[in-house]
C-alpha cells in the first residue's frame, strides 16, 4: 500500500510541469472555444472529458461549423489515433495480473504527456503513478480552459509564450537522459527530429496532418529500429522499481 | 440550425476514450515477440522526439527563443536536471529572452 502511496506522490510531483504546460495550452484553447460560441462550462466539460489538445481544437472548429456527429467521430478517430500506439506500449508496462478496473482508469490518462512519464517509469508501471500525474494535470487542463473562456485575452502574451514550452521541456527531460548510455536511442532521436522537420517544411509532406505525421513516423522509425536493433528480454524490466524521489 | 454542443462533446469523448482504452484492455498478456516488444520500447522515444521538434520552434513568440530553449532543455536534461527543472528552465529561457529582445 505504501508503495502505491509513494508512486501516487511521485505522480503528483511529476504532474506539476505537465499542469503548467497544460494551463498555457488550455488557456488558448479556451479562447478558441469562446470565439466558437461555447460557454466556459461547456469548454471546461469538454476538456475534463477529452483531455486532448489537438482533438479539442479540431472539435471546437467542427462545432462552430455545425458539422455532422459522424464527421466529428471520424475527425477524433484520425487525430487521436496516436493514443492507440501509446496504449499498446502501456499495455506491456502494466502487470498482466493487474485488476481490469486499473486498465480502464489508466486509459483515461493516456495523453501525450502523462503517457510520456508513465512509459518512462522504471520497470513495470504502478497505475497510481499515472493517477497522481492525472490528478494534477487534468485540473490544470480543465481550469486553464475555463479561464481561457472567461478571461479571454487578459493573460500577457509573453507569459503564455514562455509557458507553452513547458510540455516540450518535459518531453526532452524524458528522452534525453537515456542518450548518455544508449547510442541507439540517441540516433533514434536525431533521426526522428530530422524526419519530423522534413515532414513539417517540405512541400506535399507538410500537407499531412500532425496527427498522421506522428503515427507514420513512429511506425516507420520505431519499426525499422525494432528490426535492426532488437532488445533482448531483460529480467530487470520485469520487476517494478520503487519510486525515486528528487 | 446548430446541433447540441453536449452531444458533440459526448461523441468526442467516447471516440477518444475508446482509442485509449481498447489496446489497454485487449492486450493484457505479455507480448512474446522480441520485434514487437522492441517496437513498443522504441515508440515513446520516436513519438516524443517527433512531437518536440520542430514544433518547439514555432511554439513561442519568436523562433530564436524557441530554439534556444530547446538547446537549453537538451543540455539540462543531458547533465541530469530533473523533469521539473528542465521544464521550468525551458520556460525561463523563453521568458528572459523575450523580455530582452
Amino acid at each position: 500500500m505504501s508503495c502505491n502511496k509513494g508512486w501516487f506522490a511521485k505522480g503528483l510531483k511529476d504532474g506539476v510541469p505537465i499542469a503548467l504546460g497544460y494551463f498555457a495550452v488550455a488557456f488558448t484553447l479556451g479562447i478558441a472555444a469562446r470565439n466558437a460560441g461555447l460557454t466556459a462550462f461547456q469548454a471546461a466539460f469538454m476538456s475534463l472529458t477529452n483531455v486532448t489538445s489537438a482533438g479539442e481544437f479540431a472539435g471546437i472548429g467542427l462545432i462552430a461549423s455545425g458539422a455532422a456527429y459522424i464527421e466529428m467521430a471520424a475527425m477524433q478517430l484520425v487525430i487521436n489515433l496516436r493514443y492507440c500506439l501509446m496504449s499498446c506500449t502501456l499495455s506491456q508496462k502494466l502487470d498482466s495480473k493487474l485488476p481490469f478496473l486499473h486498465r480502464l482508469l489508466v486509459a483515461y490518462g493516456v495523453t501525450d504527456e502523462i503517457f510520456a512519464i508513465s512509459a518512462a517509469a522504471e520497470g513495470k508501471l504502478n497505475p497510481y503513478y499515472t493517477y497522481g500525474a492525472a490528478c494534477v494535470a487534468v485540473p490544470g487542463w480543465t481550469i486553464g480552459t475555463y479561464l481561457g473562456v472567461v478571461l479571454g485575452n487578459v493573460m500577457p502574451d509573453r507569459l503564455l509564450s514562455a509557458m507553452s514550452v513547458a510540455l516540450y521541456g518535459m518531453f526532452i527531460a524524458i528522452i534525453i537522459p537515456p542518450v548518455r548510455k544508449d547510442k541507439i536511442i540517441a540516433g533514434l532521436i536525431v533521426v526522428s527530429m530530422i524526419a519530423s522537420s522534413l515532414f513539417t517544411y517540405l512541400p506535399i509532406l507538410r500537407d499531412i496532418s500532425p496527427g498522421f505525421r506522428i503515427i507514420i513516423l513512429t511506425i516507420v522509425i520505431a519499426g525499422i529500429a525494432a528490426v535492426l536493433f532488437p532488445i533482448e528480454t531483460e529480467s530487470e524490466q520485469e520487476k517494478q522499481g520503487s519510486p525515486k524521489t528528487g | 440550425m446548430k446541433n447540441n454542443v453536449y452531444l458533440y462533446i459526448l461523441v468526442m469523448a467516447t471516440v477518444t476514450y475508446l482509442i485509449r482504452m481498447l489496446p489497454l484492455t485487449l492486450i493484457r498478456k505479455e507480448i512474446k515477440s522480441i520485434t514487437i516488444r522492441s517496437f513498443l520500447y522504441y515508440v515513446p522515444y520516436v513519438t516524443l522526439a517527433v512531437m518536440t521538434f520542430p514544433a518547439i520552434i514555432s511554439a513561442t513568440g519568436s523562433p530564436w527563443s524557441g530554439l534556444t530553449s530547446f538547446i537549453a532543455a537538451v543540455l539540462l536534461a543531458y547533465y541530469g536536471a530533473s523533469l521539473f527543472k528542465v521544464s521550468v528552465g525551458a520556460c525561463l529561457v523563453v521568458f528572459i529572452l523575450e523580455m530582452i529582445v
